[in-house]
């Protein structure tokens, strides 16, 4: 027993409520301890995945209580890696200052960082908890933070988030109603002691109800994409830094529940053969990256095309989920690192222009390369990701999704997959080209009007920049001692290559 | 047929309850009806569960020295407790919900979902 999985959440859900008292009494001081707890639950998270890749799987029992009676913690690979990602990218947007990201409203800057908080730590407790029943309390807490936090950004993100609240609860409903079949059928809430019982249960119609209802839940929540019409409303209209952790994190931990269901729940040749869940997840994904595509070389809003681009992104993550062999997992897993770093530094960006110029929309971005060097550099590292140009890291999470689907013979997402960064090409290039190769509007004087914004908010964005770099650059690291560890498992188990 | 749904009717009425639920949240214009509609989709499940963690002829689940240590005489108080929490968690997504609809009505001057969008596009 090893309290590493508890220490990751304990001083985010501490410093939530700290955040939000002192903030009451010294706006400044919400900030400061929202940066502190953020960064001891970093700390934790690196030493969890280190101690994890050295010892094997950290278990933590709630309460003393042993499994499968009690609540059982578990940091295995997956969720380590997982878990790291959040933390550190929740941070990053932490630091990011409220004043820019909350552009419309900056005077309820108060709460924000407690919410904040609050969502990392829901975030995190769905990846580390082994218990199917707190992974939907955990669900529910994210959820709640992140609809109040959309609802920050003004009148038309009151409605979206309505949208969502309404689409998330039966999301959540389905998913607890996947749960209690579970339950009554093997009488077991722990996913190591529910993988054991299952096997024997497969024909039995509740669980492949179950299965349905869990796999109909979790695919609102990821936004999959025929369950995908919450997301272009709720991310275009919540502030940049909420937008930020939404895109990159939240919708993640959703696809990190799938792989988690079929990893550590069901065995992966009862959805591969015997239910078609697997091929439905990945034709889903293949829809999703034609349509997220398509939608967003029609926009003209700069957030709700990366909100459609969205779409797209989690579809190449459903498509790996739906290869279901060790390359398309990695390619899916790496590709949920990659997206975490190249959308939270595109919606960084958005923020920052809009602080900056109080532009939205596209064709206004004319010359903004010469006017803001230094973030607009960084957006265009972040966007030549997203179209997935080596070296940065888009390139190597698609190389692995395109063999994973050309070992597993279907070369139909291969093709998807590779005209998808065409039509990715079009939209990312369309604002690269207004922003660099269009010369900025000359003042009366004949001078460019420089407005790089403060290191606040270039700092974060530069950092999520780098990072893609420093992640294309060691993906092979990343791959061989980190995922390879988490796929082997999955593998193992179901006796495949 | 009919054996087997008297034997089964409170399962029956969930589903019945979960499809109310459900018609409400999509067909109802009024934002505050489908916030109904969301309570009774949740409340079919909390029945759901309530109803399989419930026994014929078993009593509470405190050992009671006269009945013995037979797991067959107490109803299994788990799901139960499960829904404890799951109300937990509904109350604080209708809160939520509501303050959302104070909000949009203080905005929009209504609670009709297409008075909204015409009031969102313009």
């Amino acid at each position: 027993m090893s309290a590493a999985p508890v220490l990751i959440i304990a001083p985010l859900l501490l410093f939530a409520f700290i955040s939000i008292l002192a903030g009451l009494w010294r706006t400044s001081l919400a900030y400061i301890s929202a940066v502190v707890g953020g960064t001891l639950s970093l700390a934790a998270a690196v030493f969890g995945l280190f101690q994890v890749l050295t010892e094997g799987k950290l278990s933590y029992h709630l309460g003393g209580w042993p499994p499968p009676l009690g609540i059982e913690y578990v940091l295995d690979p997956l969720s380590a890696f997982m878990a790291l990602i959040i933390v550190f990218v929740g941070l990053v947007v932490i630091v990011y200052p409220p004043k820019a990201g909350l552009y419309q409203v900056p005077q309820r800057a108060v709460p924000l960082h407690g919410m904040i908080m609050l969502l990392l730590a829901g975030l995190i407790g769905v990846v580390v908890t082994g218990d199917l029943f707190n992974l939907f309390v955990f669900l529910e807490i994210y959820s709640l933070s992140s609809y109040a936090l959309i609802a920050i950004g003004g009148k038309h993100a009151l409605v979206a988030s309505f949208r969502y609240l309404m689409l998330g609860t039966v999301a959540g409903s389905f998913y607890l109603l996947g749960i209690g079949f579970i339950y009554f059928a093997t009488g077991s809430l722990n996913m190591a002691d529910v993988a054991r019982l299952l096997p024997s249960l497969y024909a039995s119609p509740a669980i492949i109800a179950a299965v349905a209802l869990i796999f109909i839940g979790i695919g609102i929540k990821m936004a999959l994409f025929p369950l995908h019409i919450w997301l272009p409303d709720a991310h275009s209209y919540a502030p940049s830094i909420i937008a930020a952790i939404l895109a990159s994190v939240q919708i993640e931990v959703a696809a990190y529940v799938l792989i988690r269901m079929l990893l550590s729940v069901f065995q992966l040749d009862y959805l591969r053969l015997q239910l078609p869940v697997m091929a439905t997840v990945g034709w889903c994904g293949a829809a999703g990256i034609i349509f997220g595509s398509v939608m967003a070389i029609a926009q003209r809003d700069f957030k709700r095309m990366l909100a459609y681009s969205t779409i797209a992104q989690i579809g190449y993550i459903g498509v790996g989920i739906g290869l279901a062999n060790p390359l398309g997992i990695i390619g899916a897993l790496l590709h949920i690192l990659n997206h975490a770093f190249m959308k939270g530094c595109l919606f960084l960006v958005a923020g920052g222009i809009r602080h900056e110029t109080g532009l939205r929309e596209i064709p206004w971005f004319v010359g903004l390369g010469r006017r803001m060097p230094l973030m607009m550099g960084a957006f265009a590292v972040a966007a030549l990701s997203m179209v997935g140009i080596p070296p940065t890291a888009g390139f190597f999470s698609k190389w692995y999704l395109v063999r994973g689907s050309i070992e597993g013979g279907n070369w139909a997402f291969a093709v998807i997959i590779v005209a998808s960064s065409l039509l990715t090409a079009v939209y990312f290039f369309r604002v690269i080209e207004k922003v660099f190769a269009n010369p900025p509007p000359t003042s009366s004087t004949g001078t460019v009007q420089k407005c790089e914004p403060p290191p606040r908010i270039l700092v974060p964005i530069l950092i999520l920049a780098v990072g893609v770099l420093v992640l294309g650059l060691s993906n092979a690291v990343i791959v061989t001692r980190v995922l390879e560890q988490v796929v082997a498992p999955l593998f193992s188990i179901a006796g495949g290559r | 047929m009919l054996e087997e749904f008297l034997g089964r009717y409170s399962y029956f009425m969930i589903a019945v309850l979960m499809t109310i639920g459900i018609y409400g949240m999509l067909a109802k214009r009024n934002l505050i009806k489908k916030l109904i509609g969301m309570n009774i989709l949740q409340t079919a499940i909390f029945l759901f569960f309530i109803e399989g963690g419930g026994k014929l002829g078993a009593t509470v689940p405190v050992i009671d020295p006269q009945l013995g240590n037979d797991p067959a005489k107490y109803i299994n108080p788990l799901p139960h407790v499960l829904m404890l929490t799951g109300i937990v968690v509904g109350i604080s997504l209708t809160a939520v919900a509501l303050a959302f609809l104070i909000n949009i009505s203080r905005t929009f001057h209504s609670l009709d979902e297409d008075c909204i969008l015409k009031e969102m596009s313009k």
